[in-house]
């Protein structure tokens, strides 16, 4: 009993992180149609973006709650830009294109943030930029307690994790279904050019899908960096792909359905390896992907949509 | 055209490259038969023009996006290697060693085909039954999936991967699978079966309309084009007399995926074209490894946003010449 709860509360942690990823994706993919990539690239450069911050504030050797908050916020407002800058600079020239173009140059800009991360360094300094193939080490922000109910390990940091990121997933969900912005969002994503004619700017949708997107992207490496403190520049690649899976599997383009499947995701992992093949752990994902598609490709909450000719 | 015109279109090509591939190893050969490191080189780029032909089979005549070709090479290398190290001391009954190690090599390399082509069956038929992106990512995690498995195979030797191959890729046989791999992408082409995938690549759901059987059509050429990525995987590890899952990472793919792009999507002759600058160039820039993959990935966002069809498009050389290609197609 112990042991499945203590899986419980890892797949928790695991998945909630999942499924802030898999909500950039679905965002991005409801708006533009484009799998975005670069997704799990973002998530690194939001750790690496934290890291500075924290190295700046001196947070190793004065941890405390503010420098923290100072910490997160900035992570986010990094990855909001430079989610913006990509649209900007690499997606936007492309949008007229065929689907195919545009998923090229996301797998393009996903290797440039990957390897050009690894250059030697350009700017000197404790943790120089780039900051190099070596693992880093993430700052604490704020010190560490366990807890031990019923003999399950928990400490503070899963949930602080876990308060933070559920309450970002309702956020954007009040977002998205509540507000003007959301209904505009909805309105591109079920068709942009008639959303255009009826004067929304559909330019500045897409912007802000990206900007909200990638922050939520920061969000979650922060919270995952806070407790697993070794960052790399490969680091984006495996959860990218895996909040992909857990977006398609929700049904790609809807907001619950990423986040039920970023937790459905998480829990499975967790199980299957606590219980049946642990050195399997990453291929999870991939299985349950081939048996979504086989089952059920439109995703748990996906609707199938007419082919418009 | 009667069987035997068709016997001898078939077996032209390779009845005019074998006595050339011949003179040319002899040619590119150190002292005493020994390999020069022009012929490693050489082999190489070999093994890249399947990769890139093969491959632009599916991204380039079919329009879907595979990003997991390394994948399919660890298939066809692994069993490949599995058999030959197997069968190393064999030899088999009246004949003689040298001619029984390459008939085994052979066995070696159509069993490693038909393994990546059984994996590609099983890819292909999920993925391709949806419009849309999904071949990509779940190619790609194809990719990762068989990492994930050799390194927890004890039986494929983990990640050290089974060394003590023996060294069977010499120039000829790279050369006889490059001339079968381009006569096969270019024969498919031409054919029925490529008319329809060009049918799907121009739109999909027209094609489907015409009575066009896009799932079926769409799945066969992700098979053949798989195998061709296992032949091309059975080559390399018995080159390199080494097979480990670090041959075979993501990054290999989208340097495969990169060729195709850069030839131009749907050009069999741009893909061989790109594949072989591509093999030389990387040759002259190992100083700069760690650059390697950032060019890459600049290559990839500048060639889409200035030239998306790559450098010949859907065209072939000899599209270009005018005065040739009355002569290629009459």
């Amino acid at each position: 009993m112990t042991e499945f709860l203590q899986h419980l509360v890892n797949g928790l942690s695991v998945g909630t992180i999942y499924a802030l990823i898999a909500l950039g994706y679905t965002m991005v993919y409801g708006v533009l149609k484009l799998i975005n990539f670069a997704h799990g690239d973002v998530y690194m450069v939001g750790a690496f973006a934290g890291l500075y911050i924290a190295r700046g504030l001196g947070v190793d050797q004065e941890p405390s709650l503010a420098k923290a908050g100072v910490v997160f916020v900035g992570a986010i407002v990094i990855c909001a830009a430079l989610g913006v800058a990509i649209e900007r600079f690499a997606y936007r020239p492309l949008r007229q294109r065929a689907r195919l173009t545009a998923l090229i140059t996301a797998i393009g800009v996903s290797f440039l943030l990957e390897y050009g991360f690894q250059l030697p360094p350009v700017i000197d300094g404790e943790v120089p930029f780039p900051p190099g193939p070596t693992p880093r080490f993430f700052p604490e922000p704020f010190a560490r307690v366990d807890f031990e109910p019923l003999g399950v390990h928990i400490s503070n940091y899963d949930i602080v994790s876990l308060i933070v990121a559920v309450g970002f997933m309702f956020a954007l969900q009040y977002i998205v279904y509540r507000t003007k912005f959301g209904t505009a969002m909805r309105a591109v994503s079920f068709d942009a050019s008639v959303a255009g004619l009826m004067g929304i700017n559909v330019n500045r949708v897409i912007v802000w899908t990206f900007a909200l997107g990638s922050g939520l992207a920061a969000a979650a490496a922060i919270l995952v960096a806070g407790s697993r403190p070794s960052i790399n520049p490969l680091l984006g690649l495996l959860p990218g792909i895996k909040a992909f899976v857990a977006a398609v599997f929700g049904g790609i383009g809807n907001v619950q359905g990423a986040m039920v499947g970023g937790l459905i995701l998480g829990l499975s992992e967790e199980y299957v390896a606590g219980y049946l093949l642990s050195s399997y752990r990453d291929g999870i994902a991939f299985a349950l992907l081939i048996i979504v598609l086989l089952w059920r490709p439109e995703g748990l909450f996906g609707r199938v949509r007419a082919e418009k000719v | 055209m009667d069987l035997p015109k068709i016997l001898l279109r078939s077996a032209l090509p390779l009845l005019i490259g074998i006595p050339l591939l011949w003179i040319f190893q002899g040619a590119v050969a150190g002292p005493g038969g020994s390999e020069t490191a022009m012929a490693v080189i050489l082999m190489m780029a070999g093994i890249n023009v399947i990769l890139a032909v093969s491959l632009n089979v599916v991204n380039g005549f079919t329009g879907q996006f595979s990003i997991g070709h390394a994948g399919f090479m660890a298939v066809g290398a692994y069993t490949a290697a599995k058999i030959t190290v197997a069968t190393n001391s064999l030899e088999i009954v009246g004949i003689p060693t040298a001619v029984s190690d390459q008939l085994i090599f052979l066995f070696a390399m159509v069993a490693g085909m038909a393994m990546a082509a059984l994996m590609g069956l099983l890819v292909g038929m999920p993925s391709l039954r949806l419009r849309g992106d999904y071949l990509a990512i779940v190619t790609l995690g194809f990719n990762e999936i068989i990492r994930v498995l050799i390194e927890n195979t004890e039986f494929l030797g983990q990640a050290t991967g089974i060394s003590g191959l023996p060294k069977r890729t010499n120039i000829l046989w790279v050369g006889i699978a490059v001339i079968v791999t381009i006569a096969m992408a270019r024969r498919l082409l031409g054919s029925t079966h490529g008319r329809a995938l060009l049918a799907i690549r121009e739109d999909e759901v027209a094609a489907e309309a015409m009575g066009v059987d896009t799932t079926g059509y769409k799945v066969r050429a992700f098979v053949i084009s798989s195998a061709f990525a296992g032949l091309a995987g059975a080559l390399l590890v018995h080159q390199i007399q080494l097979c480990t899952p670090r041959s075979f990472t993501f990054i290999k793919s989208i340097e495969v995926v990169v060729m195709v792009v850069l030839g131009g999507m749907g050009s069999v002759t741009g893909s061989v074209v790109a594949a072989l600058v591509l093999s030389f160039a990387l040759e002259g820039l190992r100083d700069v490894q760690q650059y390697r993959m950032v060019m890459y990935s600049v290559l990839l966002i500048a060639l889409m946003l200035t030239r998306p069809t790559g450098i010949f498009g859907t065209r072939e050389i000899w599209d270009l010449i005018p005065k040739l290609r009355k002569k290629v197609s009459s």
